[in-house]
């Protein structure tokens, strides 16, 4: 329905004390698109992120999102635009002082429209949704295991329904089969209501089950950006490295 | 395409098309319920040209129906899913029900809760008791290092504050005093007023209350951040004891730095005060310096000091348990800092009334 790119990064550079993170780098996401984002440990994925949701200002180059430039004055426009994103930060990020379902529900509680009712349902259903059960609300942040941790957030990244879902590490820390669930959950998700989402991992199993696209980032900017099997077969150090002999399990 | 959603009622049937997705559903929420709350006795419901449903919307849809699936539905099977998802959730969800607590209830755990703290608190200093023990057979064990960067950090970087508020303390109390012992003809007993209540009792408690502000709230974030992010746990794991590493040195750091605080502020605070005597009662620094010892004995000076070693370690202990005792959230982290900054400052009152009374005797000529 909206003809503009959901991401498109144009000529982005950040740098940290000098040091360059990202160089030029340019992506384009179209709607629907499931991509994974590749890259080796410290090459600047989780700081992408940062850039696409705003929190981290790009030294130069421009963001749009659903057409809308981050820095663009409205304020109105700019709190609309974040309530169409979900992300799920890399350690969780979890409210410490909330208990698990004042976490999931405190989006819901912001928009100030949803009844207590209402917001209870669509709270249990996200938590049966990430597999967890309906006393697990009541625990803290602190009191959870690590996997347990990554689903809340993944809950709560998915309270607002966001169209535009960023992930950071989803898989990390999750059993094969609970990894299994997430693939199918976020896939469904995407058939119902034609998500996009954006997620960095390093595990093949949710890349082949979840991706439609990939994008490789290495020497400070997207190296390539297109359909899996297309991706596989660039020729850089990282890609042959990183599929390697898992190639054909992929394809 | 049509993106906003939108409701039909046809004869015998309702007819829903649209995107509902609860971003589209929050401009016009409260119409959009109303014409489903009209709809209610409807059993004939069309969802097959929704473009979009979200669960939120299947929330809405399915408490429209009363928990239960219209007889004649119409709906794509990607839709049926959604709805099927919330139609698996439990009826009856019970509410988070939060505990209550009645008026003597509320007095009973607090007071529990200040025993807690008493308790723990002896608890720490006879920990402490242990450790210095084991220090004292293992010499090399000593944390210089950190007992060091304490002094400095509660000593050395509290001198500026410390002199200012005590300069204008010393100057305040001068002047007042000086107009009312003018009018008595009384001018030169400004030596005596300054020198004792400076030294004895304003100088100490000045900068405990400081003190208490600046370093007991540093220490109890300091202690309970390291608690949040379980680098407390790291130390143990390495075989690293917390107490002798973490809570020891600011103690003792905090129980020498105080002293010295407290000559120091004094020292400024007597300056301020001579200085506006000079200007308020012509009284020269000569005057006042040569009449100081003769107008208060050095045992106040004692007293001063010791009440500055005291406070120190008062304000270092309570600071280090509610620092060990905070939970693992923000709101546990800031709640602990402002009981260990308020109970601090409490107790130095506290040990200041004792001192007052055991000391009623010494050094007053
Ligand atoms: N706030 C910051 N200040 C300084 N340097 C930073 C900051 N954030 C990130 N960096 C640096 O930027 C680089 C990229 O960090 P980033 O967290 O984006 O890596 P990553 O690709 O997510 O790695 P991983 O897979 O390990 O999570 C690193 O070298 C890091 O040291
Ligand atoms: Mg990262």
């Amino acid at each position: 329905m909206n003809p503009s790119p959901v991401i498109e990064l144009n000529g982005v550079g950040v740098s940290f004390g000098g040091k360059a993170v990202h160089r030029d780098l340019s992506l384009r996401v179209e709607e629907g698109q499931i991509v994974g984002l590749l890259g080796g440990s410290g090459s600047g994925k989780t700081t992408l992120l940062r850039e696409i949701l705003g929190l981290l200002q790009p030294d130069s180059g421009t963001i749009r999102l659903f057409g809308i430039d981050l820095n663009d004055p409205d304020v109105d426009r700019q709190r609309n635009l974040r309530r169409r994103l979900g992300m799920l930060f890399q350690q969780g990020a979890l409210f410490s002082a909330l208990s698990v379902f004042d976490n999931i529900a405190f989006p819901l509680r912001e928009l100030r429209c949803l009844d207590a009712d209402w917001i209870r349902r669509l709270v249990h259903l996200k938590l049966a949704m990430v597999g967890l059960e309906p006393t697990h609300g009541k625990l803290m942040p602190a009191e959870l295991s690590g996997g347990m941790v990554k689903r809340v957030a993944l809950a709560r990244a998915l309270a607002l329904e966001p169209e535009l879902l960023l992930l950071d590490e989803p898989t990390a820390g999750l059993d094969p089969d609970r990894s299994q669930n997430f693939v199918e959950l976020v896939g469904s998700l995407q058939r119902e209501l034609g998500l996009t989402v954006v997620m960095v991992t390093h595990d093949l199993n949710t890349l082949a089950g979840l991706a439609t696209h990939v994008a490789v980032l290495a020497d400070q900017r997207i190296i390539a950006f297109g359909p899996k099997d297309e991706v596989m077969t660039v020729d850089h150090p990282f890609v042959t490295g990183f599929f390697g002999a898992d190639r054909r399990k992929l394809l | 395409m049509s993106t906003s959603p939108r409701l039909l009622v046809e004869p015998g049937r309702v007819v829903l098309s649209g995107c509902w997705t609860l971003a589209e559903m929050l401009p016009q929420l409260a119409a959009l319920e109303a014409k489903l709350v009209a709809c209610t006795s409807h059993n004939d419901w069309d969802l097959s040209e929704i473009t979009r449903l979200d669960s939120a919307a299947a929330v809405l849809l399915w408490r429209t129906w009363g928990a239960r699936w219209p007889d004649g539905l119409v709906a794509a099977e990607l839709h049926r899913q959604v709805l099927k998802r919330v139609a698996e959730l439990p009826q009856e969800i019970a509410e988070q029900a939060r505990p209550r607590l009645r008026f003597p209830e509320m007095v009973g755990a607090l007071l529990l809760k200040a025993v807690g703290n008493l308790l723990g608190m002896i608890a720490l200093f006879g920990q402490l008791l242990l450790d210095a023990a084991y220090l004292v057979r293992h010499p090399q064990d000593v944390p210089w290092k950190e007992f060091t960067a304490n002094v400095y950090k509660a000593g050395a970087q509290a001198l500026a504050v410390t002199a200012l508020v005590g300069f204008l303390i010393g100057v305040t109390i001068s002047y007042l005093s000086a107009l009312q012992l003018k009018s008595f003809g009384a001018d030169l007993f400004i030596v005596n007023i300054l020198g004792i209540s400076i030294i004895r009792e304003l100088g100490p408690v000045l900068v405990a209350v400081l003190v208490a502000g600046r370093s007991g709230s540093a220490m109890t974030a300091q202690i309970g951040v390291m608690r949040v992010t379980e680098e407390i746990d790291v130390l143990s794991t390495m075989g690293i004891s917390r107490t002798i590493r973490v809570v020891l040195p600011k103690i003792f750091g905090l129980t020498v730095a105080m002293p010295l605080l407290v000559l120091w502020t004094s020292a400024v605070a007597m300056f301020g005060g001579m200085l506006a005597a000079l200007l308020q009662l012509d009284l020269s620094f000569a005057y006042f310096v040569d009449n100081l010892p003769r107008a208060v004995p050095v045992a106040n000076l004692v007293i001063g000091l010791s009440k500055g070693v005291v406070f120190g370690f008062v304000i270092a202990i309570v600071a280090c348990h509610f620092g060990l005792h905070v939970k693992p959230n923000t709101e546990s982290l800031s709640a602990s800092t402002t009981s260990a900054v308020v109970t601090a400052i409490t107790t130095v009152i506290l040990f200041d009334a004792i001192f007052a009374v055991f000391t009623r005797n010494i050094g007053v000529p």
